[in-house]
């Protein structure tokens, strides 16, 4: 039974994203993007400053079993990636909503978050 | 479409906490929690993998030695002794691949080990090549095997079976012991040492949980497959099928080609190599980022090949892969990664062997 926090907001491609207290979004994969990847052993993180529309690729995570693309779930510019992921891909197994966050993004339109999936709706989408 | 079959080790399986997935029409574990941490496991201390999907066929009747020698490309009159084991092709009459497998020499003729997904066609095909032989094939559902396979994994099955200690710990590599219904051969498919025991069905899990207690992991599908290919082995399926020459998947030495011996497939090896054999199988090494995967183009000299196993290799730290490509192909190539041609190293095979880098 995968974890889905009730705090969070998530999109059908298995980003969770959370709003933070300055306006920017933190994006990483769910407990159940990792089960499906298994153990993980590089991810390529965005450019900070990029700006990304929409479901626009952000980066690629790569399992021993398989390379999966990851998309940018809200539309806005890159504030930051998390290095230590980076350096640590096992993070995303191990802390998938915690040390294992992709990057913060400056959402364009603030609103684009209301209309993401919540955790019921997530749980219902992969079966949970 | 039928139920996965289970092997008499599913229960124990389930109780480790295995993941399990369907493979070849059996239900097997995949991993029990982290197949990277199963991977170093075996490259370290010692694991144990279910192995009863492939299958044992023993072969009888006064033909047995003399079938064998047609049926498969390497010569059974290597086996000198009880319990010899041998790697070979079986090769259909265009010289590809129908299976590879280790047939051993038992007191009663031949005991042949084949591949899971392949026992269908390949129990099809040898009743086909037995007309007009003396021979009988005996399919043993009776027996699981498990590969006990790492550094201390020899230990630590003498550990477990203390009476058979001097017997086992004396096995040379390639070479079995039979013990009533038992079989516990020094071969395996990880590049580590180690023992693929063949066992009663009955009396499978109660093996298992030994090995267990003795501090034998279990282990999954996943690094099954991360091992083998560190180690270089061929998968079939994968590296090699029916389509394939076993010349063009480092399969060259396991042919015997004394003079004279006519096993199936030879005509078409021996055009093959009077025109120049095009393809040759090599290592591939990407040392940055990224991982290598099955079905990725390789371009050398604008010719291509094609990578048949790739992965993460657990033990370097970097990405690895079997490939077949231009004969020609020298000391780098290009895989195309994603839409990105990236420069890779080509290098001979095995990767690891024995828990250690062996490539140049």
């Amino acid at each position: 039974m995968s974890n889905i926090p009730a705090e969070l907001k998530y999109v059908s491609s298995h980003e969770w994203l959370r709003l933070e207290a300055d306006g920017s979004v933190t994006v990483g994969i769910t407990e159940h993007a990792q089960e499906l990847l298994g153990d993980i052993v590089f991810v390529e993180l965005p450019a900070v400053g990029a700006n990304l529309a929409a479901d626009e690729q952000a980066g690629v995570v790569e399992s021993v079993k398989a390379a999966s693309d990851v998309y940018a779930p809200i539309a806005g510019e890159i504030l930051e990636v998390n290095a230590e992921l980076e350096a640590n891909p096992e993070l995303a197994n191990s802390e998938p909503y915690a040390a294992g966050w992709f990057f913060k993004i400056k959402p364009a339109n603030a609103a684009d978050l209301d209309g993401l999936l919540d955790a019921a709706a997530y749980a219902a989408e992969i079966g949970a | 479409m039928t139920a996965p079959k289970r092997t008499p080790l599913f229960d124990a399986h389930v109780a480790s906490g295995a993941k399990m997935v369907d493979f070849a029409g059996w239900e097997m574990p995949i991993h029990y929690g982290s197949q990277l941490k199963e991977h170093e496991i075996v490259r370290s201390d010692a694991g144990m993998f279910d192995v009863s999907h492939m299958t044992v066929v023993d072969i009888t009747g006064s033909d047995a030695k003399v079938w064998l020698q047609k049926l498969i490309a390497n010569d059974v009159a290597k086996l000198g002794f009880e319990g010899k084991a041998l790697y070979s092709g079986m090769l259909n009459e265009q010289g590809g691949v129908v299976d590879d497998l280790i047939v051993y020499l038992t007191a009663t003729g031949y005991r042949m080990v084949i591949n899971a997904g392949t026992t269908e066609k390949d129990l099809a095909w040898m009743d086909k090549q037995s007309a007009g032989f003396d021979v009988k094939l005996q399919v043993r559902r009776d027996l699981a095997m498990l590969a006990v396979q790492g550094p201390t994994a020899i230990a630590k099955v003498c550990s477990v079976k203390p009476e058979l200690a001097d017997a086992i710990q004396a096995l040379k590599v390639f070479q079995g012991l039979p013990s009533g219904d038992w079989f516990f051969a020094r071969t395996g498919y990880t590049g580590e040492d180690g023992l693929e025991i063949m066992i009663p069905a009955d009396q499978a899990i109660t093996f298992f949980d030994e090995l267990k207690a003795a501090g034998v992991a279990p282990i999954g599908l996943g690094a099954r497959d991360t091992l083998r290919l560190e180690a270089g082995m061929n998968l079939y399926g994968h590296d090699m099928d029916e389509t394939v020459s076993p010349l063009e998947a480092g399969m060259g030495w396991t042919i015997a080609w004394t003079e004279g011996r006519d096993f199936i497939g030879r005509a078409a090896l021996e055009a093959q190599k009077a025109a120049g054999v095009a393809m040759k199988q090599v290592g591939l090494v990407l040392e940055g980022r990224g991982v290598l995967r099955e079905g990725q183009k390789v371009v050398v000299d604008g010719a291509e090949g094609i990578i048949t196993s790739g992965t993460f290799s657990p033990t370097l730290k970097h990405s690895i892969a079997i490939a077949r490509v231009p004969a020609a192909t020298g000391a780098t190539a290009q895989v195309d990664l994603r839409g990105t041609l990236t420069e890779v190293r080509v290098v001979k095979m095995p990767f690891v062997r024995n828990g250690k880098k062996v490539f140049e």
